[in-house]
């Protein structure tokens, strides 16, 4: 395993009476696949707001490339390399799709790189939407964002994530409502990433598909984390079971 | 016997305007094509002063261009950033006071008290909304508009500035041509140069902030300093009218914080067509002089303001120009279904 790039050090999260996420660590390692399971509720997007930064923590501590991040604002943490997709796919549904990566291209991290000193920000977004599977001939590219299927949302949410040139980036169920051929189509993208030395915490419900990807899983139950390690491993174990799956069920 | 029914189908006219970066146009008629709007709404503006009768209707044209400066503000802030600004007299306020204060107790020029009144009240407006920045929703039209309430109050009160006599007698600009020509010149500067910013890569994170502030987080971008600077542009714009007007009555006082500020740039974007810029505008063109010849009827103007807004909202909601440029740019012709 390559070195630690993200630490996660018993990090809590309530909102009123409700603790969403309760005292959960663990570390992150260069260029692996995370993902992060658990039922409905378990606290799996919270945790991944608060590494973000989109939501404040309460208690803990988040350590990125050895620079303490726990209090940057979100913006701050997505210009450090860490960088996030939403469960929602989250498109400036009035601009063309291309236009939709002018944001990220625009941001202080893009502009440190050459991507920004290319200056025509438009063809470098054409380039990213090809490079997530956007057809480039086609008309696609120029369409409204609002008027895109979900599958190239997802790709497109992809496209704004790579556009910040990330280190890590934390998808929230990227595979949520896409039918089995689009998910097939997208899990290609996903090995590449992987191959370009991307680490990725990815949050999921499809344990299929997920298990193709993942090198190790999180497991987590009424905001706590109750098991770690090998998906394989991980699924046998007798917690999980029961949270997650509702008892001892043959997979 | 068959009925026939028709339905209206339009095209868009075939002009090519850009191709990626490079501007491809092709003939003199659609060069003409596409400067003839630009060209008589410049050209025409530059020319009322010319053309109107008196005095009276000169000092219109002034009043005029203060709210187009305000509409056109508005009209940004609203459709390009996402923010609803009621904050025309906060912004007019604000310039008219620093530029009259600098004036009356500094003895500086205008040509010294109107930059610094604009540029130093955008900053002050800024400065005081920042706090609702963070927050979505009404909140920034609640605070906006309260806010020169809250003023007008203070001033009246304690007796600062004026109290309620206001600071008469500032210095004027040199004469009547030079007050219709700065404002209509600023006018055309803010229209085309917010024009070309909406379209250029910082006018696409303004969208975004309006369409989705939190991927704009996402996208490692502050939301509150684009919201921030997106205000400030507006409220250089009001700052200047207020200033303007500070010069041009030679006097400044709370009627510089009358709601009709706030009001007027609202109902003009209306009128003129939302997201066009150039829309608030023609609003302005309309509505000043109808409400200078309604001016018998003193402040139920207000209620033929309204009944006119509740109009365009339910009947004709794209506004005058939108429906105009929809007239100009496409065919349309009847067939047969």
């Amino acid at each position: 395993m390559g070195e630690i790039l993200l630490q996660v050090r018993n990090v809590s999260k309530s909102f009123g009476g409700v603790r969403a996420v309760n005292n959960v660590s663990f570390d992150l390692h260069r260029g692996e696949i995370l993902g992060i399971i658990g039922p409905n509720g378990s606290g799996k997007t919270t945790l991944l707001n608060l590494i973000t930064g989109f939501v404040s923590k309460d208690s803990g501590k988040v350590v990125f490339k050895d620079k303490d991040i726990t209090r940057w604002p979100a913006h701050k943490i997505a210009n450090a390399g860490l960088v996030r997709t939403f469960q929602l796919a989250r498109p400036y549904a009035t601009l063309p799709a291309f236009k939709n990566l002018i944001p990220p291209l625009f941001s202080p991290r893009s502009k440190r790189s050459a991507m920004g000193k290319l200056g025509d920000r438009d063809a470098v977004a054409i380039d990213l939407l090809e490079d997530v599977g956007f057809e480039r001939d086609a008309h696609v590219p120029y369409k409204l964002a609002g008027s895109l299927p979900l599958g190239y949302l997802k790709r497109l949410e992809f496209a704004r994530c790579l556009a910040m040139k990330p280190e890590v980036i934390c998808c929230d169920e990227v595979f949520s409502g896409l039918s089995m051929a689009e998910i097939a189509s997208m899990l290609p993208l996903i090995e590449r990433l992987k191959s370009d030395n991307i680490t990725l915490i990815m949050i999921e419900h499809r344990l299929r598909e997920l298990f193709q990807v993942a090198d190790r899983t999180l497991v987590m139950n009424f905001g706590e984390k109750i098991a770690e390690g090998d998906p394989r491993e991980v699924i046998k174990d007798k917690n999980v079971r029961r949270a997650y799956l509702g008892g001892e069920v043959k997979l | 016997m068959e009925k026939t029914s028709r339905r209206k189908e339009r095209l868009d006219r075939g002009v090519k305007v850009r191709s990626d970066t490079v501007y491809a146009v092709s003939s003199w008629k659609e060069m003409l094509f596409l400067l003839a709007p630009r060209g008589i709404l410049i050209i025409g503006l530059l020319c009322a002063p010319l053309l109107v009768p008196n005095l009276y209707w000169q000092r219109v044209i002034c009043i005029l261009g203060v709210y187009a400066l305000l509409a056109i503000g508005f009209d940004f802030l609203a459709n390009f950033v996402g923010l609803v600004s009621l904050g025309g007299a906060l912004f007019i306020g604000v310039g008219g006071y620093i530029s009259g204060a600098l004036n009356h107790y500094f003895g500086l020029p205008p040509f010294l008290t109107i930059p610094i009144g604009s540029i130093g009240g955008a900053f002050i407006c800024t400065l005081i909304l920042l706090p609702t920045l963070p927050l979505r929703g009404v909140y920034f039209a609640i605070v906006s508009f309260t806010l020169p309430l809250v003023a007008d109050r203070t001033i009246c009160a304690t007796n600062v500035l004026g109290g309620t006599d206001g600071i008469p007698g500032l210095s004027m600009l040199a004469n009547t041509w030079v007050n219709q020509y700065s404002i209509l010149g600023m006018v055309l500067l803010s229209l085309f140069g917010l024009r070309r910013i909406v379209n250029e890569d910082i006018g696409v994170v303004f969208r975004g902030v309006k369409d989705n502030d939190q991927a704009i987080r996402a996208s490692g971008l502050s939301v509150i300093y684009y919201k921030a600077v997106a205000v400030f542009i507006a409220a250089l714009m009001g700052c200047f009218g207020g200033a303007f007007l500070a010069h041009l009555y030679g006097w400044v006082g709370v009627s510089l914080l009358s709601m009709d500020f706030s009001v007027f740039p609202l109902v003009a974007t209306v009128v003129g067509g939302p997201a066009t810029l150039a829309g608030p505008l023609l609003g302005c063109i309309i509505l000043v002089p109808i409400s200078e010849m309604l001016r018998a009827f003193g402040e139920l103007r207000i209620v033929i303001y309204s009944l006119i807004l509740v109009f365009f909202v339910l009947f004709w909601s794209e506004g005058v120009l939108n429906w105009a440029r929809r007239k100009y740019e496409q065919f349309e012709h009847w067939v047969e279904v």
